[in-house]
């Protein structure tokens, strides 16, 4: 799009969309050092992911108030007011996918306190899926690609399917090793969280969508995961 | 929306061109106005709103140089038959300026000037009657009803644009044309008009034209975007604030133009 006349105005939308980018690249990073940590049983590494949780939430504060400013001062219409407001909520989207990595760190270090166990894998292979997708899910906001968005959109399904079966996987192992419940209950609740970035990536190319074209993207979506899966 | 697409048209403009001798104006323009909306029109200066405008109460047939050629009806009859009554046309489509001006005259004659040109009251009873009811409906009431004798140039800017907005709905239009009502008045005035304009809405039809892009966005519920004598664009004022389709619609409202 060509430029504002007012040029501040073309400069706080771009200094907008590279904090977004950057809370993206802290939440992705949050996310692949917490699976580090729980896949080498790196406790050192999971303490320090908790603790970097704060930076994610201060770039969120900082967007808010950003945003709050540009809709008071420069009154923004179209393709400027829906950047704005679309920042406003993948800052809230991003803020919650590095929650649930801090909380994957935080169960990680409980799971190094007992003994390794198998399924373990399966979780790492869940979030490596999930991993992709959010990766490129900010690859699409940093581009305005919304067909790379719908993509992700649709690859929601494909960590539905992977997360009950994980399910499944998790149920069959305690039952067989009750010694294992402790673990495999945490590894449960980490899938679940992991699922849950899944979801806010899919929210995030909803917005996305909304933010280059100007309509909702239509259609439903498959939601969560079916049958015992809770 | 405010309007159902099936009725008919309150005003309807098909292929209107102007030219201002061999300024070609405004461009085959096609524009439906829908009885109770108010419909806004944007665009740069010089790109043909208030020519527009003075084509629906035939202002420009007193432009020397102006020629307009098209079709624009007024619930159905045709504004530029060779039948119309301009004086009785403009009973119908009322017309609000930029600069508020009222007429030499006391606050009461301002209004009571034009049903007393279209003999509209019997006695002073009624006229009485249409004078406080124009002032009410134009929530100028309460601050004048105790000068009604004083001279209309004695109120606020604001006051007077009120003023002027009673005296063009004392006649009963059903149209009100506004050509930048209020760039001549402070925020809280504007505030006002603004809130009138809303009102007015009930009983009457209103087309304005308007600078500010936040008070098309305010007070209208369609917006056309003008530019260089061609209606770019025309949709509800959300899709127009929201997701305009035009390029150029878009360019101009986000101020990345020219
Ligand atoms: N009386 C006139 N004589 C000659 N040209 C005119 C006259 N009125 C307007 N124009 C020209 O017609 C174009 C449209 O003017 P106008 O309708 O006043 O634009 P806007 O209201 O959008 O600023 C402009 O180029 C203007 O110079
Ligand atoms: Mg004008």
């Amino acid at each position: 799009m060509s430029e504002h006349t007012v040029k501040s105005f073309d400069e706080e939308l771009s200094h907008l969309s590279n904090t977004i980018a950057r809370m993206g690249g802290l939440a992705e990073a949050q996310l692949g050092a917490a699976l580090q940590a729980l896949g080498n049983r790196d406790s050192d590494l999971a303490v320090r992911v908790v603790a970097a949780d704060a930076q994610v939430d201060e770039l969120e504060q900082e967007v808010q108030h950003f945003t709050v400013r540009l809709l008071a001062l420069r009154q923004p219409v179209a393709a400027d007011l829906r950047q704005i407001v679309a920042a406003l909520k993948i800052a809230s989207e991003l803020e919650r996918i590095a929650d649930y990595a801090a909380n994957v760190a935080k169960r990680a270090l409980v799971l190094n306190q007992q003994a390794a166990v198998k399924p373990v894998g399966a979780v790492i292979n869940l979030a490596r899926l999930v991993q992709s997708i959010l990766k490129d899910i900010m690859d699409a906001y940093v581009e305005q690609d919304v067909d790379k968005a719908i993509g992700v959109w649709n690859r929601d399904e494909e960590v539905d399917d992977l997360y009950t079966g994980l399910f499944r996987e998790l149920i069959t192992y305690m039952m067989e090793d009750p010694r294992t419940i402790t673990a495999c209950t945490h590894l449960m609740f980490m899938a679940k969280n992991i699922e849950r970035i899944g979801d806010h990536a899919t929210n995030i190319a909803e917005t996305l969508h909304f933010l280059v074209v100007g309509t909702p993207l239509k259609g439903s979506r498959p939601k969560g995961p079916s049958v015992e899966a809770p | 929306m405010s309007h159902s697409p099936s009725l008919p048209a309150k005003v309807r403009a098909r292929d209107i061109n102007v030219h201002y001798g061999d300024k070609h104006a405004l461009k085959h323009v096609d524009l439906d106005i829908h009885a109770h909306e108010v419909v806004a029109l944007i665009g740069p200066s010089g790109c043909g709103k208030s020519t527009f405008l003075r084509c629906i109460n035939r202002m420009n047939d007193q432009v020397d140089s102006a020629r307009v050629t098209g079709l624009l009806t007024l619930d159905g009859d045709d504004i530029y038959d060779r039948a119309v009554d301009v004086v009785q046309l403009r009973a119908r489509v009322g017309m609000v300026f930029q600069k508020p001006n009222p007429f030499p005259k006391s606050i009461f004659d301002n209004v009571a000037y034009g049903p007393r040109i279209h003999g509209m009251a019997r006695d002073q009873a009624e006229l009485d009657e249409i004078v406080m009811t124009s002032l009410e409906r134009a929530g100028l009431l309460a601050e004048v009803r105790d000068r009604l004798d004083e001279p209309g140039t004695s109120l606020s800017g604001g006051q007077q644009q009120r003023l002027c907005i009673a005296r063009a709905i004392a006649v009963s239009p059903e149209l009100i044309l506004m050509d930048e009502p209020c760039s001549a008045l402070d925020p809280i005035a504007t505030a006002r008009v603004e809130e009138l304009i809303d009102e007015l809405r009930e009983n009457f039809t209103i087309v304005i034209v308007t600078h500010s892009m936040q008070q098309a966005a305010r007070v209208s519920q369609r917006t056309a975007f003008f530019h260089l004598g061609e209606l770019v664009e025309v949709g509800d004022t959300e899709q127009i604030f929201t997701n305009p389709q035009h390029p150029l619609t878009q360019g101009y409202i986000t101020g990345r133009f020219g």
